[in-house]
């Protein structure tokens, strides 16, 4: 059995306007560390909302404003003493595009490492090497490296994009909708991926697919008009919903 | 109506017909009264300028009253001019596109206000631009550089080089920081996002994302700018720009001769304009094969760095 359950995340009433848009309204909820938490719910409900307050990427709209908290292991990393920077490292983030640089694959896992001043060559080799491994693609680009990234395929492109993200030594990994764009077989290979890092990351996903929500994850929240309707354990969740509005989604009643 | 047209779609009257066959021609003349005006005009000047570029005609000075010679003078003047006007302003004007686009938010004042002073610039007449280079950058900073040194002689409170340069460089500023912002601001807001995801500042995200993403965008903006500066003469009429020298500039502080002046000169103020001729038609192509040197610069830079960037 895993580990006891401790939450890494905790948010307290947090609340997201966009100019006058109530995005997400009061939510409270606890995220375990070395889980897999998803985030389900129709288009526009907040749940991409909420992911990007975990790391503070909210801060980059203009007109979006935040209030509440966001605890990661006790700290609220809204507080002004908070340098956001520190944040999105130990916060990492997979998007629904795969967001390659238009540069060789190497250097794209390298980019986050490079941040921090200069890694003698071995060192970065061998980070780089390590976080391909852990994103399941060394085997497919060990010898082409220095290629461009832009030559892989779309899932390839993907899984790049979470060795970009471990390659930082995160403790959270974010993903937005992470296999939208993927075709089946690569979406089962990411699915596999996240059930491997788990162990290692408290992983926070949000999908609107219902039934990878209930592959890959030990909770799942529900989301609906910018509330969190219902969170429990997933299995829980998916067999016995508490809420009409739960069951009325998963059951394919509207979303 | 015939018993085969009665389907529903039918061909339109003839008033409709005729309305579409007019709106074809006429922007099709328009059209082709573009091409016509562009290849008459480089083809007049080409076939009656072209035979008389010579080798010595592009490495001798002129003679005897500019009605003979070369004009390797005012090529060498135009091209340090350019060069030292990119030199003053393409990194000003990049800086300020780079607070415009990145830093400043879309609604505070002060962005405001620099957004209008840019319009503002992009719409003064540019022999205003000289008479302000004279007053601003010969009269108040030349002349006070002077003092400050404590020159006995004018070193550079006089119309040169440098001044003429920095004349031009204010001149295409709005043009390098608008098209420099528009580069910019095409870089897609998911790549700046993934850059701050794996935790890298502002500015890291700036210098090794957007701006290497923007490149091709600055450098070609940057050289269209200089090559519209390239062919200004009122601006540099009051500020270092001369009739003819009897040798060439030093240093920035000297005065010099520029193709587009020179043309003028010959036209203008020659004693014989009919024997100056086939000087003139030849200093109009050195002066379009420049520019277009220069367009042609940009194209293969743009094309040359997105190659590299897909690969390294």
């Amino acid at each position: 059995m895993a580990p006891a359950l401790e939450p890494k995340i905790r948010t307290f009433e947090l609340n997201v306007y966009y100019g006058y848009k109530h995005a997400l309204q009061d939510v409270t909820v606890d995220i375990y560390a070395n889980r897999v938490t998803a985030f389900i719910g129709p288009s526009g409900c907040g749940k991409s909302t909420f992911l990007r307050a975990l790391n503070r990427m909210n801060d980059l709209i203009p007109s979006a404003r935040t209030t509440g908290r966001v605890e990661i292991d006790g700290i609220n990393i809204y507080d002004p003493s908070v340098d956001v920077v520190e944040v999105r490292r130990r916060v990492g983030m997979v998007f629904q595009q795969s967001v390659v640089f238009p540069k060789s694959i190497y250097e794209n896992v390298a980019f986050g490492l490079r941040l921090n001043g200069r890694i003698p060559k071995a060192e970065l080799d061998e980070l780089v090497e390590y976080s391909l491994r852990r994103a399941a693609l060394w085997e497919e680009v060990k010898d082409r490296l220095h290629h461009s990234a832009l030559e892989l395929s779309g899932g390839q492109q993907q899984r790049l994009c979470i060795a970009r993200a471990i390659a930082v030594n995160p403790e959270i990994l974010l993903m937005d909708e992470p296999c939208s764009a993927l075709d089946p077989i690569s979406t089962a290979k990411i699915e596999e991926l996240i059930d491997e890092l788990k162990s290692q990351y408290t992983i926070v996903i949000v999908t609107h697919n219902m039934q990878q929500a209930a592959r890959v994850s030990d909770y799942t929240g529900f989301f609906y008009l910018g509330r969190l309707i219902e969170y429990n354990r997933t299995r829980e969740l998916f067999t016995n919903p508490q809420r009409k509005e739960t069951e009325d989604y998963i059951t394919g009643r509207f979303g | 109506m015939s018993a085969r047209a009665q389907h529903g779609f039918a061909p339109g009257g003839v008033e409709k017909r005729l309305i579409g066959a007019v709106a074809v021609s006429v922007t099709l003349i328009a059209a082709l009264c573009i091409v016509g005006l562009s290849i008459g005009l480089l083809g007049h000047f080409t076939l009656a300028g072209l035979p008389h570029v010579t080798w010595e005609f592009l490495t001798q000075p002129p003679r005897n009253n500019n009605t003979e010679g070369g004009i390797f003078p005012a090529i060498y003047g135009t091209v340090l001019l350019v060069l030292l006007m990119s030199i003053l302003g393409v990194p000003i004007g990049t800086i300020t596109a780079l607070y415009l686009s990145e830093y400043a938010r879309e609604d505070s004042p002060f962005a405001r206000a620099v957004r209008f002073a840019v319009n503002t610039l992009a719409g003064i007449p540019s022999i205003v631009f000289g008479l302000f280079g004279l007053g601003f950058f010969v009269q108040f900073v030349g002349k006070g550089m002077d003092r400050m040194l404590g020159h006995e002689q004018i070193v550079w409170g006089k119309p040169a080089l440098i001044w003429a340069a920095a004349t031009l460089a204010v001149l295409t500023l709005p043009v390098v920081i608008v098209s420099v912002e528009e580069a910019l601001r095409s870089v897609p807001r998911l790549l700046r996002e993934a850059a701050l995801a794996v935790g890298a500042t502002r500015w890291q995200m700036i210098r090794r994302v957007v701006l290497p993403h923007a490149l091709p965008g600055i450098l070609t903006g940057s050289i269209l700018a200089v090559s519209r500066g390239a062919g200004e003469v009122a601006p540099i009429l009051f500020v270092g720009v001369v009739y003819s020298l009897p040798e060439l500039p030093k240093g920035i502080t000297s005065q010099f001769m520029e193709l587009g002046y020179h043309l003028f000169v010959l036209s203008t103020q020659s004693p014989d304009v009919e024997a100056t001729k086939p000087l003139q038609y030849a200093t109009t192509v050195v002066l379009l094969l420049l520019t277009f040197a220069l367009n042609l610069t940009a194209i293969l830079i743009r094309s040359r760095i997105r190659h590299i960037q897909r690969v390294s």
